[in-house]
């Protein structure tokens, strides 16, 4: 048998292919393709066909430009959505029903999707470019959903429901902490770890704190009404349907997410973050202490995967239930690596993820398409994505290795 | 874990605290990650201002292994019996996922992939499980086994292959591929999906017909079914393909240390691709073992409540990734659950509904002592501590 079939040529081919710059072609040609299926000699009525292309287009374009394929990639974001939007406006000539898949609405939800994502995904980006590995966001996040309403319900203040997620948010990632910093478990299984013990404590205590639900009235994390937006000439209408009622949280995931791309990439404390992630021995040797970064990130990144939970049981719903994540961790870290551990391009990912869980309900709605179907989009083009990363997408060269003193 | 006595004192205590660490410590360090998980889950119970003792008693008693005790006797051991089957019908899915993670494990892999190749091998079964009416018994599930090793097979070597060629993360992948097969899954049963059954307003699938059907073996309510011979044969599979074969060793080589073996002139991609595609050969076979023996059908409401995947994981850890390991964490683990589980625990002796929690928080501290063996190794030594007299101590190294 050969040996060598994957890393002989055949792999190369495969390689060549999926170079940023084929990506980013790829996804220039989608764009066009979505705004061309609109026109003859396809003439095709159903937004699903633009809207998969344009899909596509943006997946390809956030891939590649983190890559190096700058300019490419750039023109892919934007062709994506413009042959998208303008497919949908040709179609919508005729057809008044397609007006109600791509509206202020649909915006607005994907923002309200991707905001639990983007507040796992930058505390992920918090743990890994310290060096260790956190697949235990998900875990977090239930903790801080749960915690959120346990505070909200028992002070009746949101507030207090926030900062209590972000306590036990906190206290949960130090667990992991100790056991893959201090105890040097593998941080794989820690953070698994981390998920299973998340989702027996979360449902004891909510079994045996409120037997029967939650009852009380919960206090919830309050909109911002933004009402002047609409007095805007032209878009106003629009701009407020998008960002005229969203919730407080999306507001400051927003900031976090700013606020994070200068933490890390513009001040002495990102430095020495990313020197523990690369190398943690240089970093040592200079006198940053190794164990007390990557504590201090760790436990940011669960309060910030706390605050995202939190998000989805007092901002979103007002309720909670039994394992309410559901996988979202898991999505938020594949934002990480997709969007190639950077805090802008995580968003940008997680904004593809939150389109692709806002879509899949007008979808249904209006061209009949299975709901669950449709759900399955944005982890397939995860994966075409991360066949897109081949050899660009470099994690921190000491992610996942335990740090022994020397 | 790998210890060995320092070289140059080759003592008769040296040699036998070697033989104990490389051999006794395997299990040791397990068993006292269950204890030390149990003792916790206990003093959650006291909190909740039950009895511990009283609350264990209970869920093990729901599990069905009193019936192994010799003076159980009449009403009470058919009553051990019905659960015992319970819970050895839980535990047949559950090694075969335990042995899915194992496998890859061995080859420094990590799968968590294996609820979607437990569906998509579920699924494959399904499907040539409820047509090819008139098929002879044996044939028709004989089918049924071999397409969803294949499927599972499939399904894993996709994340495999993403692996060996571009280097994608499996761990990453291999959640994907869960997403897709449970929400796909659920597509094909959902109302006016193609997979579903006779009744228009359910989302369920149609039953297997009864030739595909796997041979029912002990009891009635429902019987445990010929699937546990399947899982037993599959650990000695997995052993002997681990430990006796070419592709085992090369798998375990990589699994060691992939620069050396990539030195030793062993393809490591090659071997990724062929750890995690029989890594879900064996979930996949979990998914229609668990389909032909017991579940028959599936509906919408199921993929949300199905984690024997993820169970299947701390199978894996607890069991160490060996055959005998993972069969006696799996039979562990599938107690755990069936015990706590509604229909086995009085009420009066701890809320079902916190005990299956309890149950879940226990093998999550399960996870985490055998994860992190240095702890029960700090343990150890600081009990050795308190000792008058000090000893050598084997230097650990991960």
């Amino acid at each position: 048998m050969s040996t060598t079939t994957f890393e002989g040529a055949w792999a190369d081919r495969v390689r060549r292919l999926t170079e940023a710059r084929s990506v980013a072609i790829l996804g220039i040609a989608c764009g066009v393709l979505a705004f061309w299926l609109a026109l003859p000699p396809w003439t095709t009525r159903s937004v699903v066909g633009p809207i998969a292309a344009g899909f596509i287009a943006l997946a390809c374009g956030i891939a590649a430009v983190p890559r190096g394929e700058r300019k490419l990639g750039y023109y892919a974001i934007a062709l994506g959505i413009l042959g998208t939007i303008g497919a949908i406006w040709l179609q919508s000539k005729e057809q008044e029903t397609l007006d109600s898949i791509l509206t202020a609405g649909v915006l607005a939800s994907t923002l309200r999707f991707a905001t639990p994502l983007a507040f796992a995904a930058i505390g992920g980006i918090f743990s890994e470019r310290s060096g260790v590995v956190n697949i235990g966001l998900e875990g977090m996040m239930l903790t801080g959903a749960f915690f959120g309403i346990w505070g909200s319900v028992w002070s009746g203040s949101w507030v207090v429901g926030l900062l209590m997620a972000m306590l036990f948010g906190g206290l949960l990632a130090l667990i992991h902490a100790v056991f893959s910093i201090h105890l040097r478990a593998d941080q794989i299984v820690s953070g698994f770890a981390v998920n299973f013990l998340a989702l027996g404590l979360t449902g004891f205590l909510f079994s045996s704190i409120y037997p029967g639900g939650i009852h009380e009235n919960v206090s919830r994390v309050p909109n911002v009404n933004l009402d002047f937006l609409s007095s805007i000439p032209v878009i106003g209408d629009f701009l407020e349907g998008v960002f005229g009622h969203l919730n407080l949280l999306v507001w400051i995931m927003f900031l976090v997410v700013i606020l994070s791309y200068i933490v890390l990439f513009k001040t002495p404390i990102g430095l020495r973050i990313r020197s523990v992630g690369e190398h943690p021995r240089a970093a040592d040797t200079v006198g940053i202490s190794v164990y007390g970064v990557r504590y201090a990130a760790v436990v940011t990144s669960g309060v910030l995967a706390a605050l995202g939970g939190a998000f989805l049981s007092i901002g979103f719903v007002g309720s909670f239930a039994e394992n309410m994540t559901s996988g979202r961790g898991f999505i938020a870290l594949a934002a990480v690596i997709f969007g190639k551990w950077r805090p802008g391009w995580a968003f940008a990912a997680c904004l593809l993820f939150g389109f692709g869980f806002a879509l899949a309900i007008p979808l249904q709605r209006e061209a009949g398409i299975s709901e669950n179907l449709i759900s399955t989009l944005p982890y397939l083009l995860t994966l075409v994505a991360l066949v897109g990363l081949i050899g660009r997408s470099i994690p921190p060269a000491a992610v996942g290795r335990p740090y022994v003193k020397g | 874990m790998s210890s060995s006595a320092p070289p140059e004192s080759p003592t008769a205590t040296s040699t036998l605290q070697s033989y104990f660490a490389t051999r006794i410590g395997g299990i040791l360090v397990p068993l006292a990650a269950t204890v030390l998980a149990f003792f916790i889950g206990g003093l959650v119970v006291l909190i909740t201002g039950h009895n511990p003792l009283t609350a264990y008693k209970a869920i093990f008693e729901g599990t069905g292994l009193n019936w192994f005790f010799p003076w159980v006797t009449g009403e009470a051991r058919e009553e051990a019996a019905n659960d015992l089957q319970q819970t050895l019908i839980l535990m047949t899915p559950l090694v075969l996922t335990g042995l899915a993670v194992a496998f890859a494990f061995r080859c420094g892999l990590f799968n968590i992939g294996g609820q979607g190749q437990y569906w998509v091998g579920f699924f494959a079964a399904l499907y040539l499980g409820t047509r090819l009416e008139g098929t002879p018994r044996p044939l028709h599930v004989l089918i049924c086994i071999v397409a969803s090793l294949v499927a599972g097979a499939i399904w894993g070597g996709i994340a495999g292959l993403l692996k060996a060629t571009v280097g994608a993360h499996e761990v990453i992948t291999t959640i994907m591929l869960n997403w897709i097969a449970i929400f796909g899954g659920a597509y094909l049963v959902e109302i006016g999906g193609p997979l579903q059954g006779p009744q228009s307003s359910i989302p369920r699938s149609d039953d297997v017909l009864p030739s595909a059907e796997l041979w029912p073996i002990w009891g009635s309510l429902p019987s445990l079914h010929a699937g546990i011979f399947i899982a037993l044969f599959a650990l000695v599979v997995y052993s002997i393909l681990l430990n006796r074969t070419t592709l085992g060793f090369e798998v375990r080589a990589v699994g060691f240390n992939p620069e050396a073996a990539r030195y030793g002139g062993i393809s490591v991609a090659r071997n990724y691709f062929l750890a995690l595609a029989i890594s879900g050969a064996f979930a996949g076979l979990a998914g229609s073992v668990d389909l032909l023996g017991f579940k028959g059908g599936v509906s919408t409401g199921d993929f949300a409540t199905n984690l024997i995947a993820f169970t299947g994981i701390a199978v894996a850890l607890l069991g160490r990734n060996k055959a005998v390991g993972i069969l006696f964490a799996a039979l562990l683990f599938a107690s755990l659950e069936i015990g706590t589980s509604t229909r086995q625990l009085d009420p009066e002796v701890f809320e079902p509904a916190l005990a299956t929690d309890l149950a879940t928080m226990i093998q999550a501290l399960v996870i985490f002592f055998v994860g992190a063996e240095l702890l029960i190794v700090y343990i150890w030594r600081a009990r050795r501590f308190l000792s008058p007299q000090p000893r050598i101590q084997p230097e650990l190294e991960r």
